[in-house]
């Protein structure tokens, strides 16, 4: 009873908080000094259409470094988590064998993962040109993975070249980073490489090789995740 | 207007995953709060960088280079969002592992059965 007391308390002040903030709220009318700048500059000085992109990829390119060592870190855990130790699920069951999907979910995982793939090689490497990105195309790979994964059962992805390629990816955006730090102006410039032209498939320096490496990465890393988690 | 609209969105979305977590005694349940409070986070971040009449900050041909300034919306809560979406689906992740462990000690996912550190 108490406990129930406390909640609706702890729901209603914090729901009197929100109600406040919504009433004060005000639609901005034009952009915030940081952001008009940023506005103007990725498009002019990065030669990169997409400013979130730009952002991402090139003036807070040592955040997304540290989010990719956040993931990496969620991989290395969830192993240690979910790996020695653990008992085996389906021991119990009559049968050792897990039962075997279903036609339609099999046929669907034909059809559909090499159209995943393909979406997600889109959506890499169009992020500097419209939405997209290496952090959402590797979520639509592992989401992929998660597919053949649930349409398979005994489907064994190969951790060690994930775990190598991952590794290598990693070690390249580093090494991107170090060579903008002696070619151009600082650590992740991606101007080491030409600009090319605006809105042209390559272009942007190096924002489009970032993003490939990146969305490897992140590919990469949530399938180890996805597989650990399988019983 | 259609700010203040997501903006309430989100408010409410942070609430009831609030209540969710408060109210429920199974881990899952919990976990699924936490994500919905995650997503509200996100709709509110996104909806706090909405300028009047603005569209995506993408230069093509619906935003011409010239009125960039004046027609973009803010850039850099999306972007702050593009990598906490990953961030929230990893913490998740961590946190279903933990649920897994529990359940393989005592065979439930009810918080009840775990009091052990209570003080």
């Amino acid at each position: 009873m108490i406990r129930r007391l406390f909640t609706v308390v702890a729901i209603v002040a914090f729901g009197l908080v929100f109600a406040s903030l919504a009433i004060d709220y005000s639609e901005q009318q034009s952009l915030p000094p940081l952001a008009e700048s940023y506005v103007r500059l990725v498009p002019l000085a990065l030669g990169a259409p997409n400013v979130i992109t730009g952002i991402l990829l090139t003036y807070r390119a040592f955040d997304t470094l540290g989010e990719v060592a956040v993931l990496f870190m969620v991989a290395a855990s969830v192993g240690l988590v979910l790996g020695a130790g653990r008992s085996p699920r389906n021991v119990s069951s009559e049968t050792d064998e897990p039962r075997p999907s279903s036609e339609i979910v099999r046929s669907g995982a034909e059809i559909l993962v090499p159209l995943i793939s393909i979406f997600a090689a889109y959506i890499i490497m169009n992020g500097h040109l419209s939405a997209g990105g290496g952090f959402q195309g590797g979520a639509v790979i592992a989401s992929g993975v998660l597919l053949m994964l649930l349409a398979y059962p005994q489907y064994q992805p190969n951790l060690e070249f994930l775990t190598i390629t991952e590794s290598a990816a990693g070690a390249l955006f580093v090494l991107a980073g170090i060579a903008g730090l002696i070619v151009a102006d600082g650590f992740l410039d991606n101007r080491i490489l030409p600009l090319g032209q605006f809105g042209a498939f390559f272009s942007a320096g190096a924002i489009p090789l970032l993003s490939v490496l990146l969305g490897i990465k992140v590919g990469c890393e949530l399938s180890v995740i996805l597989e650990k988690f399988r019983p | 207007m259609i700010s203040s609209i997501v903006l309430v969105t989100g408010l409410l979305l942070i609430l009831i995953g609030l209540w969710g977590l408060l109210t429920h005694r199974n881990i899952l349940r919990i976990i699924i709060g936490f994500s919905l409070m995650g997503t509200g986070t996100h709709i509110v971040t996104v909806a706090i960088g909405y300028v009047r009449n603005g569209t995506a900050p993408i230069i093509d041909r619906a935003l011409d280079l010239s009125e960039a300034t004046s027609r973009a919306v803010d850039p850099i809560p999306s972007a702050l969002v593009v990598t906490a979406i990953v961030i929230g689906m990893a913490v998740t992740a961590v946190m279903l592992a933990f649920a897994i462990r529990l359940y393989d000690t005592k065979k439930t996912l009810s918080i009840d059965a775990f009091m052990d550190s209570k003080w």
